[in-house]
């Protein structure tokens, strides 16, 4: 087969190929950066709970409208905000931890979602919504996609600073300004908003894979703030093209695809990554004078 | 001159058990103060309530016209994720805050004066410097120049020199006084009396209540030391309401 044939062809000759590309590429840049402050805020966790928060409400808009946009969209939205509200707030309010509450929440909502979806619709809408669509995006789908990134991009400008001021040293950003609390409230709106955004291509349980994965994977590589943020973007399209290319190739469903690539990435990396992997650890190279 | 700083019968405390009880006083703009007393004394809650962090149970702080926010404040163990990938440059950077906020840009003459700041602390050639490589002594100079840049008139330093090597003590100590001699007024809470006789010219000996406040050879005479000592430390779990507030 010709590097042609294998790398360009698929994309080149069918639309839909094209239609996931340009998705995959809206997700990356949205879902790269902020999957590397989930990380750095240690929230990983906390990014995978909401994930499965946002089903029930899918389903719900699902329930009402079938496999309508903006009915799944807002339904999403709404239960992924609620949850991260409710989550903290229980926290806050009782005495159990923030992470014990948000485990509690999404079970509950991960078993309502899955029991919605099967007593309204067939097996192909429950997976439909568990694993996402990406070869089929239609329009409005490609929009709402590529708007998330777009305000992502533009909401994260405004708030970077008091975002890695709060992370490195909350107690100086409190003597100095009051932003704070704002930036972390406005930061959860846009793990939701994002998760939201994947769930359509990869399904509410991988979305928050390409978050995740390529910032767990960028942080093996590199230690800059910046340079994360760029690298865990690039390895999210990288992971989108090459999983969508061998679901091309071998048939096999692209949503896991996509995110067996960025695995495959991230398992190489624990172990040859130059920033802390497994190698660097085992053979460390020669100290230096000073 | 109107004095930087005014308590008015400041009780502090938690959960209604006072920390710092009935303090009344002033401190002079272009004071050098060092708050001295045995643990649990209230030095480091006082220092938390005049940076506004903490809000009086009675009383009141009057901070001649400063905006807490206005207020520099080194806490003595800063809640800082050392792991989190920022540079010795971007941290003492933040200093600016006040100035840039969110999106001001950071100009030639701010670029000069971040530069100024490191090398005043002695950390030139570590900009780039990751803050997780640095050792206890170079974080402690990096967090004295975002002091620096932050440019308070009012500056609250909470145990600076702790588990600080000699060079490095004398150093910023150094900084110290060069805010003294440009006016600034500069609290300090501190252990160490003989560094206090010789560089702190007033000092407030704390416990709980205030022991004594003037002139620091007075205010650390030893029969001073010895009621501070007495102090008790445990907090009355059947304490009665104070009555003195009245």
């Amino acid at each position: 087969m010709t590097p042609y044939a294998l790398l360009v062809a698929p994309f080149a000759e069918f639309e839909f190929m094209r239609r996931a590309l340009v998705g995959v590429f809206a997700l990356s840049l949205g879902a790269g950066p902020v999957g590397v402050f989930l990380m750095l805020r240690r929230m990983s966790l906390t990014g995978d709970a909401m994930a499965h928060a946002i089903l029930p409400g899918a389903a719900i808009g699902f329930l009402v409208a079938g496999l309508d946009l903006a009915a799944m969209t807002i339904g999403g939205l709404a239960a992924g905000l609620l949850v991260a509200v409710g989550a903290g707030v229980v926290a806050r309010a009782t005495e159990i931890k923030e992470d014990a509450s948000m485990a509690a929440f999404y079970l509950v909502s991960l078993a309502l979602g899955v029991m919605i979806v099967s007593l309204k619709g067939s097996n192909v809408d429950l997976l439909h919504v568990l694993f996402g669509t990406v070869l089929g995006l239609d329009d409005p789908t490609l929009l709402l996609v590529a708007g998330i990134a777009s305000l992502t991009l533009v909401t994260l400008a405004f708030i970077w600073r008091p975002l890695v001021l709060e992370c490195v040293d909350p107690s100086f950003l409190a003597s100095v300004s009051r932003s704070g609390g704002l930036s972390h409230i406005v930061f959860l709106a846009l793990v939701v908003m994002n998760l939201v955004g994947g769930f359509h291509a990869l399904g509410t349980l991988l979305s928050v894979g390409l978050m995740m994965l390529p910032a767990a994977t960028a942080r093996f590589w590199v230690r800059d703030l910046t340079a994360l943020v760029v690298v865990a973007t690039g390895i999210a399209f990288v992971a989108g093209i090459v999983g969508l290319l061998i679901s091309y190739h071998a048939g096999a469903p692209s949503g896991p695809a996509i995110i067996l690539v960025a695995g495959a990435g991230y398992a190489v990396s624990v172990i040859f990554g130059p920033a802390g992997g497994v190698l660097s650890r085992l053979l460390p190279r020669r100290h230096l004078e000073a | 001159m109107n004095p930087q700083l005014r308590f008015h019968d400041l009780t502090l405390g938690y959960e209604r058990h006072p920390a710092v009880h009935h303090l009344n006083g002033v401190v002079e703009t272009g004071a050098l103060l060092a708050v001295c007393g045995p643990n649990g004394a209230g030095k480091s809650t006082l220092m938390k309530a005049i940076s506004g962090a903490l809000r009086p149970l009675h009383g009141s702080i009057e901070r001649g016209g400063l905006d807490p926010r206005d207020i520099a404040y080194l806490p003595q163990s800063a809640e800082i994720d050392r792991s989190f990938p920022i540079s010795v440059y971007d941290m003492v950077s933040m200093g600016l805050w006040r100035r840039a906020g969110l999106f001001g840009g950071i100009g030639k003459a701010d670029r000069a004066r971040i530069a100024e700041a490191i090398s005043a602390v002695g950390l030139e050639g570590f900009e780039n410097r990751p803050i997780g490589t640095l050792s206890g002594g170079q974080m402690q100079r990096t967090l004295f120049a975002r002091l620096l840049l932050q440019d308070a008139r009012l500056i609250l330093l909470d145990e600076p020199f702790t588990a600080l090597d000699a060079k490095t003590m004398s150093d910023l100590l150094d900084l110290v006084r060069r805010w003294h001699g440009e006016k600034r007024t500069v609290l300090a809470v501190l252990h160490d009396f003989d560094l206090v006789r010789a560089h702190f010219p007033e000092t407030l000996l704390l416990a709980r209540t205030p022991v004594a406040w003037g002139p620091t050879a007075e205010a650390l005479a030893p029969e001073n030391l010895l009621k501070a000592r007495r102090m008790g430390e445990a907090w009355d779990e059947r304490a009665t309401v104070c009555e003195d507030a009245a």
